[in-house]
């Protein structure tokens, strides 16, 4: 199961994860993604605080808007990630291309310090 | 406790999949990090058979056995599906990767970093693959 909220401020826009993501639901993650992007914000947060579990097909996801965030100079944090889920990040290096923060506070310290 | 499962190759199937192997993980033994490393190699393993080998086809199923010991902890998936030898798949570069948009090619490199050993035996009868995980290892 999982669900997406979408928190949308002045500034940014924040994605709210809650649940488990695998190869049965990347794809409601993708659409949510696709959304934000269109929303032409220059941050995208992502508040992992409620994901329990991600598998390769959640990851993808994530890996396939680099570029897009790249290209449009948008800044993609993500933040809240349980030990065991930021442990996923680490195992391929994805904490190298994509920035963990360990909470809101820190990601937003982040946000403001670009 | 039987420590076998049969998951037919639905996706919506996996959360099924994790819940059997939470339950087989939940000696102390295992901490929350490494009980999800092993949940996450054998679901990957699992995604890439129905995917890949069973076209998601929800009459066909894989079977999965876990096997403890002392130092180490045993999966099985075993089906009867196209073989796929994951041991001669090369990994694409993850800047490739990146460059492509592809969502997918992450799995595989999961399953290699975080086991230690993987075999494959496939026979015209059944496909194994078989992955081993050494406890106090990387």
């Amino acid at each position: 199961m999982l669900s997406i909220d979408k928190q949308k401020d002045i500034e940014h826009v924040t994605l709210i994860l809650d649940g488990q993501v695998d190869a049965s639901n990347s794809v409601e993650l993708d659409d949510e993604i696709k959304e934000v992007l269109s929303l032409n914000y220059k941050t995208i947060l992502v508040d992992g605080s409620g994901l329990d579990y991600i598998s390769s097909a959640g990851l993808g996801v994530f890996m396939s808007y680099l570029e897009d965030f790249e290209e449009k100079d948008i800044q993609f944090l993500i933040f809240g990630l349980s030990d065991k889920v930021a442990n996923v990040f680490h195992i391929l290096g994805l904490d190298q291309l994509i920035t963990l923060k360990a909470n809101k506070e820190d990601a937003l310290k982040t946000i403001n310090e670009a | 406790m039987k420590h076998e499962l049969t998951l037919y190759c639905e996706k919506n199937k996996l959360a099924e999949l994790r819940n059997f192997l939470d339950a087989e993980l939940s000696s102390a033994k295992f901490s929350e990090v490494l009980k999800n490393e092993l949940i996450l190699a054998v679901e990957e393993v699992c995604a890439n058979r129905m995917i890949h080998s069973h076209s998601c086809n929800p009459s066909n199923h894989l079977n999965i056995k876990v096997k403890q010991f002392d130092q180490s902890i045993i999966f099985e998936i075993i089906d009867t599906g196209e073989p796929f030898n994951m041991l001669d798949y090369v990994e694409p570069d993850l800047k490739e990767v990146i460059r492509s948009k592809s969502k997918g090619k992450l799995g595989i490199r999961l399953v290699k970093r975080i086991m230690d050993t993987i075999e494959i035996e496939s026979t015209p009868a059944k496909h194994i693959c078989r992955l081993i995980k050494q406890l106090n290892s990387k």
